[in-house]
């Protein structure tokens, strides 16, 4: 079974794009981040800003060439894996990807070049805009990218023409019924992550005063953000879970566990669903839970399992991957909370605060990982639900091809993703230049850190 | 409506493809070269770059997204059959595109690490595009003398992406660097010559189909333009090359443009060759265009933006036009 060339075709699909949604994930955010970083400066002149903005710029750029490159490899891997689905849903998938092409890759692109270079070749106003550019092309892709993965959850707005599918109404199409629920959760993910990740890393350098006061201003803007995101997300993944009760209830019965079809059903907490016996082992639930939540009436029916046997998507690794998300995105919660309480208090740099802070910096990561294995592993086995299978539309090539070229990339993605941390690391733990002339001004003679590091600026 | 607009995404996808193999060809050009440069040369070949890379890269991606909108049998059955050759211009795209960021960014003892990726990796990704797209010109047809026309394409293209790399460091640099340029330029200028001369021959000796495009008598005659524009721009290219008054006086770009000559101009061949094929014996446009519903509704995006995205690339080649100077991000 390991060497089918489908199931090697799906980890590879899923090595690349599990790979790739880590970076955009970050890049949407940071550059909105950097945004306000930059609007700030414009406004009020205070150098710490335009400090924050350019080492921030860095991480960025880094996050984005990432993006970039493993983003090159899914728009093959498109073709070279499932060829079969732009032939089928060709005429509507390639429009959207054509749009997310031209009205989001070369504004993001081609601006990132003023953003990361253009200090002593443009006005601030010119840099501003290109700023501002990059955040709304960086969003736009968002926008079009999850318009058709909605699609292919939630497809309407089609017809079906010997087997290929026919555009009936774009609007249909672009706004189908899950699109504005998966968009919005989708962006505040992002907004999320990179909050908690800002305000992660500027915790640690403030902890290890590594920097001046324009790092306690980012600590600061990535606390309230995660104290005022945190909520709201929590609020529109709710709204997705009823949107896909209504649209794709074989996915909710696997997110909750639901074998039987029944009315007043418990919320699993906890469990080993076992596909083989159809049952939950070692259950622990709240009952009437889950009819509360999803059908808002203790006594509401829904629909188990075993109406879908053999269209039902793989039980246990949905069903883990939803609580993961869920578990983390409380943490996120209580930490988030806790740092506003702090900052209200005045005592945002209580190292209890800054140690934590700085160990939830990638639990944005794991929550996004665990939401989108819920979203698309609970898609499975269709590729255009309720349509097409994954089945249909898979590519024939050999498994020893597939299983090189997978070997391939998990190293070469392995090794990136250490890369990445380690340069992280390495930027988050190197002392300020400003503060290094700040200090050396201050006291000539006693150079604390001047002594032990030289400081040495990238590019 | 629904008659010309295959032809027009045709051509979309032939521009998006040609300005890819001009602009990235000249950075996977230096990027290649960069194993043959001192220290700080390298960091101002990479300056001379920095700004635009990720943009050029783009025009790939519109290159296949339109093949994927508007031919999308095409774009599977293409893919599906140049899969090793992608999957490892794809490996090479991504070592290079972050040896770029990392080199800058990673601890000072791992720089050289990086730039040795970014060298592989760029050689890598070029070799491949060179491969696949003989395969291509082969009509994907797994025979010994198609796969001896892919070798010669893959060795022939990275020589023209060097030349591209020599051409725009001519422009944008100075010092020593300026000179290696020259002196790189003039060491591929025969190898590459001699690569497009053998493949021009050997193309319609490997396609019957080709040869009949070419060797049928009006129509040859109407072709001339093609060889003879080449052939004159590759001789300018030699002629300013060795003459180093003109260089120095500035017009150094001459090599370049007459570069872009030689692209444009193989590209036409290339096109009147296979049109109107999309995969050469095997399916034509017509057969695999997608409904015009959908060419119609992408039809009008590209119609406004693409005029926008070469407004603005225009510009922010004009920011950061002359001699490179070191990047800063601050």
């Amino acid at each position: 079974m390991p060497f089918d060339p489908f199931v090697l075709a799906r980890i590879q699909f899923a090595a690349n794009i599990s790979f790739h949604i880590l970076f955009p994930t970050l890049s949407i955010g940071l550059c909105w981040i950097l945004l306000y970083f930059r609007t700030r400066f414009t406004l009020s002149g205070d150098k710490d800003w335009e400090y924050a903005y350019f080492f921030w710029v860095k991480i960025f750029a880094l996050t984005f060439a990432l993006g970039v490159v493993s983003g090159i490899t899914m728009s093959f891997q498109f073709g070279t894996n499932w060829p079969g689905f732009m032939e089928r849903a060709g005429n509507i998938a390639g429009p959207l990807l054509g749009y997310e092409v031209l009205t989001a890759f070369f504004l993001e692109a081609s601006f990132l070049g003023i953003m990361l270079f253009g200090k002593d070749r443009v006005s601030n106003r010119v840099h501003l805009l290109a700023a501002t550019l990059v955040a709304v092309g960086t969003t736009f892709s968002a926008f079009w990218i999850l318009s058709l993965n909605s699609w292919m959850q939630t497809p309407t707005g089609y017809t079906m023409n010997e087997g290929v599918m026919m555009v009936q109404d774009w609007w249909a199409i672009i706004f189908n019924p899950s699109f504005p629920y998966r968009f919005a959760h989708m962006l505040v993910a992002s907004l999320l992550t990179s909050a908690f990740f800002v305000a992660g890393i500027s915790a640690w350098r403030v902890r290890d005063r590594l920097d001046g006061p324009a790092t306690r201003k980012v600590l600061r803007t990535g606390i309230l953000m995660a104290a005022v995101l945190a909520p709201l997300q929590i609020f529109l993944g709710d709204l997705h879970g009823l949107n896909t009760l209504e649209h794709q209830p074989a996915k909710l019965a696997a997110i909750e566990g639901i074998w039987e079809t029944h009315s007043g059903v418990g919320l699993t907490l906890f469990g080993f669903p076992d596909e083989e016996e159809r049952t939950t082992h070692m259950k622990v639930e709240i009952p009437k839970a889950a009819s509360v939540i999803l059908t808002h009436s203790l006594n509401g029916e829904i629909q188990g399992l075993n109406e879908f046997e053999g269209e039902h998507p793989p039980v246990a690794i949905v069903f883990w991957s939803f609580r993961i998300m869920v578990g983390v995105g409380m943490l996120m919660l209580l930490v988030a909370w806790y740092a506003a309480w702090q900052w209200w208090q005045r005592r945002e740099e209580n190292p209890l605060l800054l140690t934590l802070l700085s160990l939830m910096t990638y639990s944005g990561w794991v929550a996004v990982l665990a939401g989108w294995y819920v979203t698309e592993i609970g898609r499975q086995p269709w590729i255009v639900y309720g349509v097409l299978t994954s089945q249909e539309v898979v590519a024939e090539h050999g498994s020893g091809m597939l299983l090189s070229t997978l070997i391939a990339y998990l190293l070469l993605y392995g090794f990136l993703l250490v890369s990445y941390l380690m340069t992280l690391r390495y930027l988050a733990s190197k002392p300020a230049r400003s503060l290094l002339t700040l200090q050396q001004k201050a006291q000539e003679a006693q150079t604390t850190l001047g002594s032990l590091h030289t400081p040495q600026e990238g590019l | 409506m629904a008659d010309w607009l295959p032809l027009f995404f045709l051509g979309i996808m032939g521009l998006a493809l040609l300005v890819y193999i001009i602009l990235d060809g000249y950075d996977l050009g230096i990027g290649i070269l960069l194993s043959r440069a001192e220290e700080d040369e390298k960091d101002q070949m990479i300056a001379s770059i920095g700004p635009f890379w990720d943009a050029n890269e783009t025009w790939i991606v519109l290159g296949v997204g339109v093949l994927l909108i508007a031919f999308p049998a095409a774009y599977g059955l293409v893919l599906t059959e140049l899969y090793l050759p992608a999957t490892l211009m794809l490996m090479g795209l991504i070592l290079r595109g972050v040896s770029f960021d990392f080199r800058a960014k990673a601890k000072t003892q791992y720089k050289q690490r990086w730039n040795r990726l970014f060298a592989l990796g760029s050689l890598l990704a070029a070799t491949s595009q060179g491969w696949m797209l003989g395969a291509y010109v082969v009509g994907l047809e797994h025979s010994a003398v198609g796969m001896a026309f892919s070798a010669g394409i893959a060795v022939t293209l990275p020589a023209l992406y060097i030349m591209l790399g020599c051409g725009w460091l001519i422009m944008k640099a100075d010092g020593s660097l300026y000179e290696k340029a020259i002196a790189g330029a003039r060491w591929t200028v025969l190898p590459m010559g001699i690569g497009i001369f053998l493949l021009s021959i050997a193309t319609p000796i490997v396609s019957e189909v080709i040869a009949a495009k070419w060797f049928t008598l009006p129509a040859a005659i109407g072709l001339l333009p093609i060889p003879i524009s080449t052939s004159l721009a590759y001789a300018a290219i030699v002629w300013v090359l060795w003459q180093r008054r003109i260089l120095d006086a500035g017009f150094g770009w001459l090599v370049f443009v007459c570069l872009i000559v030689i692209c444009l101009m193989s590209a036409l061949g290339l096109a009147y060759s296979i049109y109107p094929d999309i995969v050469i014996n095997r399916m034509t446009i017509w057969d695999t265009a997608s409904s015009p519903e959908s060419l119609r509704f992408t039809f009008y995006g590209v119609a406004l933006t693409v005029p926008m995205i070469l407004v603005y690339t225009v510009f922010i080649y004009r920011i950061f036009s002359g001699k490179a100077t070191k990047l800063s991000y601050e």
